[in-house]
């Protein structure tokens, strides 16, 4: 894993800075799949459920590499939470996106929420709101490709690809190949 | 969007974001917690002045499962039946802090009366032999999901045209989707001026059913409206059938696997016959449990936001 950047602060520069590049992401999701096995002792029980949008091809990618490492395909899901966030009320209504789990469930499963940035921790509280109303899973983990810094709830990663201190002003955009055409991260 | 009293009130961008939105909520019927968080604290009332099961006790399951606390008042045991005035009922209920107002009444035009008088969000529910926009909804997002899209396809609908506020949002919303429509019905059910209204909007008339449904790729039978029918339409419920009621031998006329509809409450034997209600292709059950989930769309858009803004 690279050492943290904290030239990346200087919140007076607007230009946009690539942090991470597409070779930066695909170390940071292997390692990111090694440490999972590591902790869950191998892929069994474990289902891997992406947060839209780009939590869902970060998800595919991990569970590609878990089965090319263990051998076996590993439970991946899409995990859509509009309907359970805290801030419905003062926007216009948004359109729901897809919520799809893997044909076993998750119930008494290793759930690995994976989502591209953790900021103030509020998409994660809503999935975690959402997962009680779909099942009971045994376990509840958290793997981010970038935690940027400045939560607003007592929520933590169990897995990040990078941490990249960040001002608040300072806007971190994650791109991926399957979405926008190309992987990067970037901080502007 | 504020209310839904007409098909007119949507784009077509908007209706297919309700599809959208109602294949995420028909998702939610499967699951074993069949209750999302996103109406939690708002109140809904159904103030229906008609009778009414599906469509009553579908808006409060549709409320319900979104966590909004749904009321239901209907014109029997009100205070309506004490001789009081439609729009003291609706402010009185309204005096009590409701954001979302479900109307049905027998008067056309009711819900858009209603909406200027009220501060709440209103959903027609059908007003008399106006509109009915949530059946239209629900029927074109069934047929959608059996024909993949609506565009270039031909959609027959059939029966008692002059009193059906169903076939009146369905038209629209139809069209509006790309789909052809021709709509049969005997000369004396047929509205009077339907011609300029079809010219206009683009569908066609017929009287002859027999040769409409072999080039039909849906089929929607209405309900035969007696408590509607003050004259006599037709000489006698028998001759209906053999005109217009879809019996076996029309059965047999149709494409096969064609989606046939009905918003009930079916009159068997009338309309349509047993053979046809409970044939493969009907959907008549589909129809309700995608009216669930239109329903909680819509409610969804309504209530779920900041209630200024339209769909984002």
């Amino acid at each position: 894993m690279p050492a943290p950047d904290d030239t990346v602060l200087d919140v007076s520069d607007r230009t946009e800075r690539t942090v991470l590049d597409a070779r930066d992401i695909s170390r940071a999701l292997t390692r990111i799949s090694h440490e999972l096995l590591e902790r869950n002792k191998g892929a069994t029980d474990l289902v891997l459920l992406g947060l839209h949008t780009r939590g869902v091809p970060l998800a595919r990618r991990i569970a590609e590499r878990i089965a090319a490492v263990e051998g076996t395909p590993v439970a991946v899901g899409e995990l859509d939470v509009t309907m359970y966030r805290d801030d419905l009320r003062s926007q216009p209504t948004r359109r729901a996106h897809k919520t799809a789990l893997p044909p076993g469930g998750i119930d008494e499963k290793v759930v690995v929420l994976v989502d591209d940035v953790l900021f103030s921790g509020r998409t994660i509280r809503a999935a975690l709101d959402a997962l009680a109303d779909l099942g009971r899973p045994g376990a509840v983990r958290l793997a981010v490709l970038v935690d940027r810094g400045h939560r607003e709830l007592p929520i933590r990663a169990d897995h990040v690809g990078k941490n990249l201190p960040s001002a608040l002003a300072e806007r971190v955009s994650v791109r991926l190949a399957e979405v926008d055409g190309t992987d990067e991260v970037t901080i502007s | 969007m504020k209310h839904l009293l007409s098909i007119d009130d949507l784009s077509t961008d908007e209706i297919l974001q309700l599809f959208e939105t109602a294949a995420d909520m028909h998702d939610v019927q499967r699951r074993e917690v069949k209750k999302l968080p996103v109406l939690r604290g708002r109140t809904v009332v159904n103030m229906f002045f008609e009778d009414s099961t599906r469509t009553r006790s579908s808006f409060e399951i549709a409320g319900k499962w979104l966590s909004a606390d749904v009321i239901n008042v209907s014109a029997k045991g009100s205070s309506t039946s004490k001789g009081e005035s439609l729009r003291d009922t609706v402010l009185t209920v309204c005096a009590m802090g409701v954001d979302g107002l479900v109307i049905r009444h027998p008067a056309s035009g009711a819900a858009v009366q209603v909406s200027q008088w009220v501060d709440a969000a209103v959903v027609n529910a059908g007003d008399g032999m106006h509109e009915h926009p949530t059946q239209a909804l629900l029927d074109a997002y069934t047929l959608q999901r059996h024909l993949g899209s609506l565009e270039g396809r031909h959609v027959a609908i059939i029966g008692d045209l002059t009193h059906s506020r169903v076939f009146r949002s369905n038209v629209q919303c139809l069209t509006r989707l790309g789909a052809r429509v021709t709509v049969v019905a005997p000369p004396t059910l047929m509205p009077s001026g339907i011609g300029a209204w079809s010219a206009a909007a683009g569908f066609e008339t017929s009287y002859d059913l027999d040769a409409v449904l072999p080039e039909a790729d849906a089929v929607m039978m209405l309900r035969v409206q007696r408590e509607r029918m003050s004259g006599a339409f037709f000489p006698s419920a028998r001759e209906y059938t053999v005109g217009y009621g879809l019996t076996r031998n029309r059965l047999a006329l149709l494409k096969p696997d064609v989606p046939i509809c009905h918003p009930g409450p079916m009159n068997r034997g009338l309309e349509i016959a047993a053979d046809a209600a409970d044939a493969a292709q009907s959907v008549v059950l589909e129809q309700v449990s995608g009216g669930l989930a239109i329903r909680m769309a819509v409610l969804y858009h309504l209530l779920a936001g900041d209630t200024r803004g339209g769909i984002a």
